[in-house]
C-alpha cells in the first residue's frame, strides 16, 4: 500500500500540513502582538491613573439615586431645600420635606439612621452615631472645627472649606454656605414637579383621584390635569423627549426610504444584464464606491454647511450614504435574476419598462425589501449619532445632558429610551420582513 | 350535455368574474396603499424640513459653497498637504487602531456569545435565551452612548472607543456568527464527543475550523464597519482623526488645507480597506483558502 503513496505526494502533504500549522500557530501570535503593541500605544498601564473613580462612583449613584440639597446662605441666613439643587426642583417655603425642620432660625436635617445636621445662629453642627458631634463655627477668616480626636478620613477640613461624607449623606461647610445633600433612590419628580398638586401622592391615592376624586382644579378633570403636569413637567420634559424619539425614527425613516428611492433607478444603470454600455457600468458602480468611501462623517459636515442644524439634514446625510450601498447591493441582486421570467413576459410584446415591472421588480422585491428594512433598523441606531453632529433628536438630548456632566439620571433615561427605540425598531423591521416576505 | 357546456361556459365566466374582481382588489388595496406611504412620506420630509435650520431650497444653492470654498483655499494651499498628511497620519492609526482592536475583542466575544446561543452547540442550552438577549441589549446600545459615559468617567483617550465599539461589535457578529454556527455540520462534533472531547475542544477543533471562512468574512465587513464608526466616535468625543477634524472646522476658515487633508486620508483609507475586505471576503466564500 505504502508503495502507492508516490513520495513526491506524501512530501507534498507534509509540507502542507507543516504549512498550516505553521499559520494555524502563527494567527494567534500576530494577534497577541498586536493586541500587545496596542496595550501600549493606547497607555493602558496609565489609565489606571487617568480614571476617575470619583466619576464613576457619582455617576453609578445617580442612575438609580437622586440628591437633594439643603443649603443655608450664610451671609443671609437663607435656606433653600432643592431636589439635584436645581431651580425646578427646588421645594417652596412652608413645604419643606417632612426630614427638614425650620423652626426659630434653627434648621434641623435629619438624613436617617441617627445622623442629624443642624445649622443655627453660631454655625452648624453634625452628629454621627458611633463618632460624636461635629461642630463648625466661623471664626475670623477661617472655620473652627471641634470633633473628637482623632479626626477620621472621612471628615476633610482646611481652613476655608469643612467636607464629610457618610453613608447616609454628605455635608460641606464654607464661610459662604453651608450645605447638606441627601441621598435618596429613584428618579424624583419624574412624574410631577413639586409645583403640581399630585407630588408626592402614592399611586393608589392618583388612582382614587382620576376616577372618583372631587377636582382639585375646577377647569379640568384631574386626569387631564395629570397628563397635562407629566406632558410638561419642567425636570424631565418628557413631551420634549418623546418628540426627540420621534424625531430619531423620522430621520431614519426618511433617510433609508429615500436612499432606497434613488439607488432602485440607479441600481438599473449599474446591473451588467440592464445596461450593455459597459463605460456607463462603470462610471455608475464608481460614483457608488465615492459615496460610500466618503462617509457618512463627511457627508452629514458638507450637508449640514448647506441646510443648517436640525432632522432633514441628518436624513439627507443617511440617505445619500445609504444611496452609494443600496445602489451596490441592488444592481447586484439584479444581477442575480432569474432570466426565464424577464423572456416570459418579453414573449407577450412587452417593452423594457413593462419587462422591469413584471418580469424583475417581483423577484426582487424580496431581497430589496430585506435590505431596505435592516438598514432602517441600523439607521435607527446611527441617527442617534448623526442627531448628537447634526442637532436633531434624541442624540442631541443626550450628548447635552452627557456635556452638563450632573445629570447622569437624565443620560440613564435617555439610555434605557434609545435601547428601548432600537430593540422595538429592531422587532417592527422583523415582523414586517416576516409580513410581507414570507406573505 | 348542452346544459353541462352551458352551465360550465357559465362557471368559468363566473370564475373569470371573480378572479378580475380580485385583481382589480388588489390593484386598488396597493394603490390605496402605495398613496398612503408617499403621503407619509412627503409629510415626513415636510415635518423635518420645518425642524431643520436651514429650509431644504435655501440650502440647495449653498451645496456647493462650502465645498468649493474648502477646495479652493486648499488648492492655494496645495504645498503644504503632503506635510498635513504626514501630520494626521499618526491620528490616522489611531483610528484605524480602535477599529481594529474593538473588532478583534468584539469579535472573540461574539464567538463565544454565539456558540453558547447556538441551538444544539450551547454549553447550557437552558441558557441560550440569556445569552440571546445579551446580544440583542449589546446591539442595541449605539457607540456613542458608551463612549461619552466612559469618556467622563476614563477622562478621554482611545478606550473608550475601544470598549463602545467592541461591545457594539459583540452583539452585531454574536448574531450573524450564531447564523452560520447553526448550519454547521454536528458530525465532527459528534466524533469528538466519541472520545470524550471537552466542550471547548469539541467548538475548537469540531466548529470553528467549518465556521472559520465566513466568520471572517463577516470580521472584516465590521472592521469596516468600526472604522467608519470610530471616525466619528473621534468627532462627537475623543481621539483619533475624527477629533482633529472638528478641531480643524471649529477653526473654519484658514484651516481648511487640514479639512481636505483629513477628508482625503479618509476617503482614501476606506476605499483601500472596503476594496481588500471586498476582495478577500469574495475569495473567503468561495472556499478559495489557500
Amino acid at each position: 500500500m505504502t508503495a502507492l503513496l508516490s513520495t513526491p505526494l506524501a512530501d507534498q502533504m507534509t509540507a502542507t500540513f507543516a504549512r498550516r500549522r505553521l499559520v494555524a500557530l502563527s494567527v494567534p501570535v500576530v494577534i497577541f502582538v498586536y493586541l500587545l503593541y496596542t496595550f501600549f500605544a493606547f497607555d493602558i498601564p496609565g489609565l489606571a491613573q487617568r480614571a476617575r473613580m470619583d466619576n464613576a462612583a457619582i455617576l453609578l449613584s445617580d442612575f438609580w439615586s437622586h440628591k437633594t440639597h439643603v443649603t443655608r446662605n450664610n451671609r443671609t441666613g437663607e435656606v433653600t431645600v432643592a431636589i439635584e439643587g436645581e431651580g425646578k426642583g427646588t421645594y417652596p417655603p412652608g413645604k419643606m420635606p417632612d426630614w427638614v425642620s425650620i423652626t426659630d432660625g434653627i434648621t434641623t436635617v435629619d438624613l436617617g439612621t441617627g445622623h442629624i445636621v443642624t445649622y443655627d445662629d453660631a454655625g452648624a453642627r453634625f452628629m454621627v452615631p458611633g463618632y460624636g458631634t461635629i461642630d463648625i463655627r466661623p471664626e475670623g477668616n477661617g472655620l473652627a472645627l471641634t470633633a473628637p480626636e482623632p479626626l477620621p478620613k472621612w471628615i476633610n477640613a482646611s481652613d476655608n472649606r469643612i467636607a464629610i461624607t457618610t453613608p447616609a449623606g454628605r455635608f460641606s461647610y464654607t464661610r459662604s454656605r453651608v450645605e447638606t445633600f441627601r441621598y435618596q433612590a429613584g428618579w424624583e419628580l419624574f412624574f410631577f414637579t413639586l409645583d403640581s398638586p399630585f407630588h408626592g401622592k402614592s399611586p393608589l391615592d392618583l388612582i382614587s383621584l382620576a376616577v372618583s376624586g372631587d377636582r382639585i382644579d375646577p377647569a379640568r378633570s384631574n386626569i387631564s390635569a395629570m397628563v397635562q403636569d407629566f406632558w410638561t413637567n419642567k425636570m424631565w420634559r418628557h413631551s420634549d423627549v418623546v418628540w426627540a424619539l420621534f424625531e430619531t425614527v423620522l430621520m431614519a425613516f426618511l433617510g433609508t426610504t429615500g436612499a432606497a428611492i434613488v439607488a432602485l433607478p440607479l441600481g438599473f444603470l449599474a446591473a451588467r444584464n440592464f445596461n450593455p454600455l459597459g463605460p456607463l457600468r462603470f462610471a455608475f458602480r464608481r460614483f457608488f464606491d465615492f459615496i460610500r468611501g466618503v462617509d457618512g462623517l463627511i457627508w452629514t459636515i458638507i450637508l449640514s454647511r448647506a441646510f443648517g442644524p436640525g432632522p432633514m439634514t441628518g436624513a439627507l446625510a443617511m440617505a445619500v450614504t445609504d444611496a452609494g450601498t443600496f445602489g451596490k447591493t441592488f444592481s447586484e441582486a439584479l444581477e442575480n435574476i432569474d432570466e426565464k421570467q424577464v423572456e416570459g413576459i418579453r414573449s407577450t410584446g412587452a417593452n423594457n419598462l413593462q419587462k422591469a415591472r413584471f418580469g424583475v421588480i417581483p423577484q426582487v422585491t424580496p431581497v430589496l425589501l430585506s435590505q431596505v428594512l435592516y438598514y432602517l433598523e441600523s439607521n435607527t441606531r446611527s441617527a442617534t449619532v448623526i442627531g448628537a453632529i447634526v442637532g436633531g433628536g434624541i442624540g442631541l438630548l443626550l450628548t447635552q445632558a452627557i456635556q452638563t456632566q450632573k445629570d447622569w439620571e437624565e443620560v440613564a433615561y435617555y439610555m434605557t429610551l434609545i435601547v428601548l427605540m432600537v430593540m422595538a425598531m429592531d422587532s417592527l423591521s422583523g415582523w414586517l420582513r416576516k409580513r410581507l416576505i414570507k406573505g | 350535455m348542452a346544459d353541462i357546456a352551458a352551465s360550465a361556459s357559465q362557471n368559468a365566466a363566473q370564475s373569470r368574474d371573480a378572479y378580475l374582481d380580485m385583481v382589480r382588489r388588489k390593484r386598488m388595496y396597493g394603490g390605496i396603499l402605495l398613496v398612503i406611504f408617499v403621503a407619509f412620506l412627503a409629510s415626513g420630509w415636510i415635518l423635518a424640513d420645518d425642524r431643520n435650520a436651514g429650509g431644504f431650497w435655501n440650502g440647495l444653492p449653498k451645496l456647493a459653497e462650502f465645498p468649493s470654498e474648502v477646495i479652493s483655499e486648499a488648492w492655494e494651499k496645495r504645498a503644504v498637504l503632503p506635510g498635513r498628511f504626514i501630520e494626521f497620519l499618526p491620528s490616522l492609526i489611531e483610528t484605524l487602531n480602535i477599529a481594529a482592536v474593538a473588532t478583534l475583542i468584539g469579535g472573540m466575544m461574539a464567538i463565544v456569545l454565539s456558540l453558547l446561543s447556538t441551538r444544539g452547540l450551547a454549553r447550557w442550552p437552558r441558557l441560550i435565551p440569556v445569552f440571546r438577549r445579551m446580544m440583542d441589549a449589546f446591539r442595541a446600545i449605539p457607540e456613542i452612548v458608551i463612549a461619552l459615559v466612559l469618556i467622563y468617567i476614563l477622562g478621554g483617550g482611545p478606550v473608550a472607543a475601544v470598549v463602545a465599539i467592541a461591545l457594539h461589535t459583540s452583539g452585531a457578529l454574536g448574531k450573524l456568527f450564531s447564523e452560520v454556527a447553526e448550519n454547521a455540520d454536528l458530525k465532527p462534533v459528534e466524533g469528538l464527543t466519541s472520545v470524550g472531547a471537552s466542550w471547548g475542544q469539541k467548538m475548537w477543533l469540531g466548529v470553528i475550523p467549518q465556521v472559520a471562512p465566513n466568520w471572517i468574512s463577516y470580521g472584516l465587513l465590521r472592521f469596516e464597519i468600526n472604522v467608519r464608526a470610530s471616525a466619528i466616535l473621534g468627532f462627537v468625543g475623543e481621539g483619533g482623526i475624527g477629533h482633529d477634524l472638528k478641531l480643524a472646522m471649529q477653526w473654519g476658515q484658514g484651516r481648511y488645507d487640514q479639512v481636505v487633508a483629513i477628508f482625503l486620508l479618509l476617503f482614501l483609507t476606506i476605499f483601500l480597506i472596503d476594496r481588500v475586505s471586498d476582495h478577500y471576503r469574495n475569495r473567503l466564500v468561495k472556499g478559495d483558502l489557500t
